[in-house]
């Protein structure tokens, strides 16, 4: 194949499109387009928003068809950061596999190696046996991530709908959540830090002590948040009955999370389909009824303080249980408990000395288990999990070797912008961006 | 190896070899090759991908059971039930079930496809109102079979799950679409056309989504080499990982 096929021919260069007279707008020129559709004497016009979204959830497309300030017509384009991920995964071990999945929706990571190392649990048939230490690991740790995704929800939306002091307050406190994950898993994003059969590693001595502080400054910052944000008449005027999105259209749609939550029914995979032992820890599933972006925000925030409740059961429980945080079996566990090194994760000096100085047949064992991988029986799974976009599904097949044959990710974000037109066609222009905002979609997690 | 020659075969026999013609070496699931098995592009990993020559079709026998296990009829028989009582072509249209690894799955012709979602989504006591997403997955040996199209529903009201899989050969690459039946499945539709060329029929806008409009080639199909195309980095052109230099 040559490269010419595809940059000889640039559809975007053409002056004059199928129809209608194009113009290139960077920002500052609006008068320029005003005037020269004057000219044209048309009432529609369409315009071209992107790729790139005005904040930080990535590249996204809008073609939006105006009608003065009234969107006609919404059209959303996606592909802008497909990056292959599920092919990538076909020609990589079952474990290396986290490494790559963890990337999709970077702000929710260890969800997405949450549901694919179920999935291949489950293909491997040991969900039974993964230690109680890291299925508790595994929940705080995604509680924890479930805080910091809703925190650039909110931080974002705040920013989309022009109030910076919002953003500012957001990711401040993320930040605070990240410094968690670096002291526990020795990174901040794309940690790869669950994997098949439990997690890389336990948890750092000092690492409850610093969970324990968070969970006291948290409360307070959220209220304050809440006291920013819940009863602001500009916010509220900005988001209330706007982006209507009833059960219906959610039905219809497949959208779950916190917009299926919004319209009030308390559907979340942790209560209704508990996986991870989530059906041992006390808390509520939030919900409003008013279908709206602002009850999206309420359901959101409420969902960060449940789970400050179920990270604080958590902590509790990980003093009473102690033991190994990797499976027993020694044909899927990973033999080494790595440690954090300045850059992350990476070797065990102890377990390095076993190998290289003592014993041959741990060597070869180690040698065999990371580079050629374990392998997994033929088959399908398909586990979900609740994400803070919804539910996150992992299809994995595997053909009984050591490589996944198939891998495809149900990703909320994905689905859930398949809601934008339905809830942005016949409203004003500036209510799309509220709309977008409260679907809270990661373009990672929807090109993979 | 069995040898020619007399001597060797002696020796074989000394040794005490698996005691195994070629013919019956064919005749098993799997191929094993070398200490790895990569036979696929270079820079790659490529351990132990296993050549499967051809998969067994597994079908599952009554009781189905349920996410549990299947000792005693449970959920699962309950869904199979309904639909064969509420779909009167049941036998015709679902060439097998198989619960594997607590999930059932129904095997339905692409002629019923859409009825067949269409029943199991009115029918009160089955229900199943949310579609989970549709995922393709390419079997280059199952002949006559090799793309399936995977749709994953979900019934809030039952709490239950349940995987239709739809087949169709790749010199027919033809399946109905489910958009009138689950709106949702716009989307994962158009992706799983994109990546693996299967058409929807009945689609509303069948194009690619998630690759430029001009691709060439379906990329995420097991014939489609990963990679694919030339880089082109300040300058310099990369060529594709399956065409660069190979020392074997």
């Amino acid at each position: 194949m040559s490269s010419a096929k595809y940059t000889e021919y640039d559809a975007y260069a053409a002056d004059e499109a199928a129809e209608g007279k194009v113009f290139d707008v960077g920002g500052q020129d609006w008068d320029k387009v005003v005037a020269g559709a004057e000219d044209l004497g048309d009432e529609r016009l369409v315009v071209n928003m992107g790729p790139q979204h005005p904040s930080t959830h990535g590249v996204l497309r809008l073609i939006l068809t105006l009608d003065g300030e009234t969107v006609n017509e919404a059209r959303v384009g996606i592909g802008y950061l497909h990056t292959g991920i599920e092919k990538n995964m076909e020609f990589r071990t079952w474990t290396q596999g986290t490494t790559f999945c963890t990337r999709m929706d970077y702000l929710a990571p260890i969800f997405n190696e949450t549901a694919y190392c179920m999935s291949v649990e489950k293909l491997l048939g040991v969900t039974d046996q993964i230690p109680e230490r890291a299925q508790i690991i595994r929940v705080m740790m995604m509680e924890l991530n479930r805080i910091s995704s809703h925190l650039v929800a909110i931080a974002t939306f705040g920013l989309e709908l022009g109030a910076t002091t919002v953003m500012l307050n957001g990711f401040i406190e993320r930040e605070y959540t990240l410094d968690l994950f670096e002291e526990i898993t020795g990174l901040r994003m794309n940690m790869a830090y669950v994997r098949p059969g439990g997690v890389a590693q336990d948890l750092p001595s000092g690492a409850t002590s610093k969970i324990r502080d968070y969970l006291d400054r948290m409360p307070k910052r959220i209220q304050a948040l809440r006291k920013l944000m819940d009863d602001n008449p500009v916010f509220k005027a900005r988001t209330q009955n706007v982006a209507y999105l009833d059960l219906t259209g959610c039905m219809a749609l497949g959208i779950t999370g916190p917009v299926l939550r919004s319209t009030g029914l308390p559907w979340d995979l942790r209560k209704s389909q508990p996986y991870c032992g989530y059906e041992t820890y006390d808390f509520e599933v939030a919900t409003q009824d008013t279908c709206d972006v602002y009850g999206r925000y309420l359901v959101r925030m409420d969902e960060m303080e449940e789970s400050l409740k179920i990270v604080e059961q958590c902590l509790d429980r990980l003093q009473a249980a102690k033991g190994p945080v990797m499976i027993e079996d020694k044909k899927i566990g990973w033999p080494a408990q790595l440690a954090i090194g300045a850059d992350g994760m990476g070797n065990s000096p102890r377990h390095i000395a076993h190998i290289m100085g003592t014993s041959m047949e741990a060597l070869i064992h180690h040698f065999k288990l990371v580079t050629e991988g374990f392998r997994v029986p033929a088959g399908q799974a398909y586990a979900p999990i609740e994400s803070p976009r919804g539910e996150l599904g992992a299809h994995v097949v595997s053909d009984g070797g050591t490589r996944p044959y198939r891998v495809h990710f149900r990703e909320p974000s994905f689905v859930n912008l398949q809601a934008a037109p339905a809830m942005s066609e016949g409203g004003m222009v500036a209510d799309i961006i509220a709309a977008v905002a409260s679907l809270d979609p990661v373009m990672g997690g929807v090109d993979r | 190896m069995s040898s020619e020659h007399p001597e060797q075969q002696a020796e074989q026999g000394a040794d005490k070899l698996p005691a195994r013609t070629e013919e019956e070496r064919r005749e098993q699931p799997v191929v094993r090759k070398g200490m790895f098995g990569a036979g696929t592009t270079g820079d790659t990993s490529g351990y132990g991908g296993l050549i499967v020559r051809q998969s067994p079709k597994v079908s599952a026998a009554r009781p189905y059971g349920g996410p549990g296990g299947a000792a005693e009829p449970g959920e699962y028989d309950e869904i199979a039930d309904e639909l064969e009582r509420a779909y009167p072509d049941f036998g015709d249209a679902i060439e097998r079930v198989v619960v594997d690894r607590g999930e059932l799955t129904f095997f339905v012709k692409r002629e019923h496809l859409r009825e067949v979602a269409r029943t199991m989504r009115d029918e009160p006591s089955l229900r199943f109102e949310l579609c989970s997403g549709v995922s393709g997955v390419h079997y280059l040996k199952d002949e006559g079979a090799e793309l399936h199209s995977v749709t994953h529903l979900l019934s809030i009201t039952h709490n239950r799950r349940v995987r239709l899989e739809t087949t169709c050969p790749d010199a027919d690459p033809h399946i109905p679409s489910l958009v009138p039946v689950y709106p949702t499945s716009d989307w994962h539709e158009r992706e799983t056309y994109d990546f693996f060329g299967i058409v929807y029929d009945g689609h509303p806008a069948l194009t690619r989504i998630e690759m430029p409009d001009d691709w060439v080639g379906h990329p995420q199909r097991k014939d489609y080499p990963l990679g694919g195309i030339p880089v082109e980095y300040r300058g310099a052109e990369i060529p594709p990982p399956d065409e660069r230099r190979s020392y074997t």
